[in-house]
């Protein structure tokens, strides 16, 4: 994933928070993902209005030790159509 | 337990605890319900779940039914199991599917296929996050017949036909995995990839109707084996994960290994009972209803029946098994409908670590002694029911 991009959830896409982390659910293509940490939804939430990726972790306050495994989380989410890249 | 049919787990940034885990301890609202909208139904099957046949004076109307969508739009909810009963007889049926989509609420519903003709298909092909699954028992007639009725396997194929020709898309082809279809596997593979459909396969339990039916038709311990080694080699067979009894075979089978009554699945009964699970009707596992104050947000919340399914697990006599991580312990429904206890071996558990107290049970309603079976709390079957209906099929 390009830290530089701009990403957005899909607008099919919604999520439901839960202690664990989070819901999502593709109305779409009927896919549920389970997001398992709280962070991992905050940086969702970033993603619409920050101008990259890199602003969206910043944004949600990830540090940047933590960052590889977000960004292989999002790689699922992306091979899975909840996220896109922006354009 | 039904589960998301299509499921992925990002590994993101370390859980703090396995996912399971919170799973047990319920979440804000179920990941996915099952709704039935109506006790009616044309067909009898004799294993079916909510004894189902006559439309009970007492069904939520189309207004209530529009509430409980409003409530699992704000609950996030973000799809619903639909069944019956036949679903298709309520005379609301697109009126309801109408508004659960246009309120966020992506429907799957099940059906016997009668009332799917070529018009129904279109209108059905025209909706959005729309699911449908017909279900069959049998990849031939006189299989499927015995068991839902003379007709009903004409009528089921007849309805992927429509559901086919009108571009509805990958339905689903749904089958309860009983002694007499289990060697027909491969057909209702290939009958399900005729029609560009997915299969899905299900297990019986011993509830409603199923209670007479079960021990004739529970499949033996060898055809378990032989179902397990089958779903081990198609992952893209669905199973709504409700085969986990089998996962102490050995390797686990995809999805979720858990009972997830009253944690992360219920079912809202066609007159708003809610319980714990779509195969446990019966005063036992009833935790409120849906007209109740405070609705079914309050139910799920905060019912002392939930409540407790909620609490650590009691393995009870499973306690010692080396298995139990993989089954759990098996399904709860299937226990309670034998008469077994909730903590005791499931009833079709592969090591046939209940076989010893089912037979006490036999032996007991051998003698004569009283050991009624839990019944149903409500049984709809029309006069006569116990043999299956024909079906007249609608041209």
């Amino acid at each position: 994933m390009d830290l530089a991009t701009p990403y957005r959830l899909d607008p099919q896409v919604s999520l439901r928070p839960e202690e664990f982390g989070a819901l999502a659910y593709h109305f779409g293509n009927r896919k549920l993902s389970f997001l398992k940490h709280p962070d991992l939804l905050r940086v969702l939430e970033q993603l619409d209005t920050e101008p990259t990726l890199e602003a969206a972790l910043e944004a949600a306050g990830i540090e940047r030790t933590r960052w590889v495994s977000f960004l292989k989380a999002l790689e699922t989410l992306e091979s899975s159509e909840m996220i896109r890249a922006r354009t | 337990m039904p589960a998301p049919e299509s499921l992925i787990a990002p590994q993101p940034p370390t859980a703090t605890r396995p996912l399971v885990e919170h799973f047990k301890e319920g979440l804000a609202a179920p990941i996915c319900l099952t709704w039935e909208l109506t006790y009616a139904c044309n067909l009898a099957c004799v294993h079916c779940l909510s004894s189902s046949g006559r439309r009970d004076p007492r069904e939520l109307s189309t207004e209530e039914c529009y509430g409980v969508i409003d409530e699992l739009q704000r609950l996030q909810v973000f799809y619903v199991n639909i069944g019956g009963g036949e679903p298709m007889l309520r005379r609301d049926f697109f009126e309801i599917l109408g508004y659960a989509e246009s309120h966020d609420v992506g429907v799957k519903f099940s059906t016997n296929g009668t009332y799917i003709d070529a018009t129904a298909a279109r209108r059905l092909a025209a909706m959005d996050y729309l699911d449908i699954q017909v279900s069959i028992d049998g990849a031939s007639p006189d299989v499927n017949d015995v068991v839902r009725g003379e007709g009903s396997h004409a009528a089921a194929i007849a309805a992927m036909g429509h559901l086919r020709d009108a571009g509805f898309g990958p339905f689903k082809v749904s089958i309860v995995a009983t002694r007499h279809n289990i060697d027909q596997l491969d057909e209702f593979k290939a009958l399900a990839d005729s029609f560009g459909a997915q299969l899905r396969i299900t297990r019986l339990r011993p509830s409603g109707r199923g209670v007479d039916s079960w021990d004739d038709l529970h499949p033996t311990q060898d055809q378990q084996r032989q179902l397990y080694r089958w779903l081990l080699g198609r992952p893209d067979v669905l199973t709504g994960d409700s085969f986990f009894h089998l996962s102490a075979l050995g390797e686990s089978l995809p999805g979720l290994n858990l009972c997830g009554a009253g944690r992360v699945v219920c079912l809202i009964d066609p007159v708003g009972d809610v319980y714990a699970c779509p195969f446990v009707i019966h005063d036992e596992f009833l935790a409120g209803n849906v007209r109740d104050e405070g609705g079914f947000t309050r139910v799920w919340r905060e019912s002392d029946l939930f409540t407790s399914l909620r609490e650590p697990d009691n393995p009870g006599a499973c306690a010692s098994c080396g298995s139990y991580d993989a089954c759990q312990g098996g399904c709860m429904a299937s226990k309670f409908f034998v008469g077994l206890d909730v903590t005791d071996p499931d009833p079709e558990c592969v090591h046939g670590a209940a076989d010893e107290k089912l037979a006490a049970l036999a032996a007991a309603a051998g003698a004569g002694t009283p050991s009624p079976l839990p019944r149903p709390a409500a049984d709809h079957s029309r006069p006569g029911a116990g043999e299956p209906v024909p079906v007249v099929l609608r041209r």
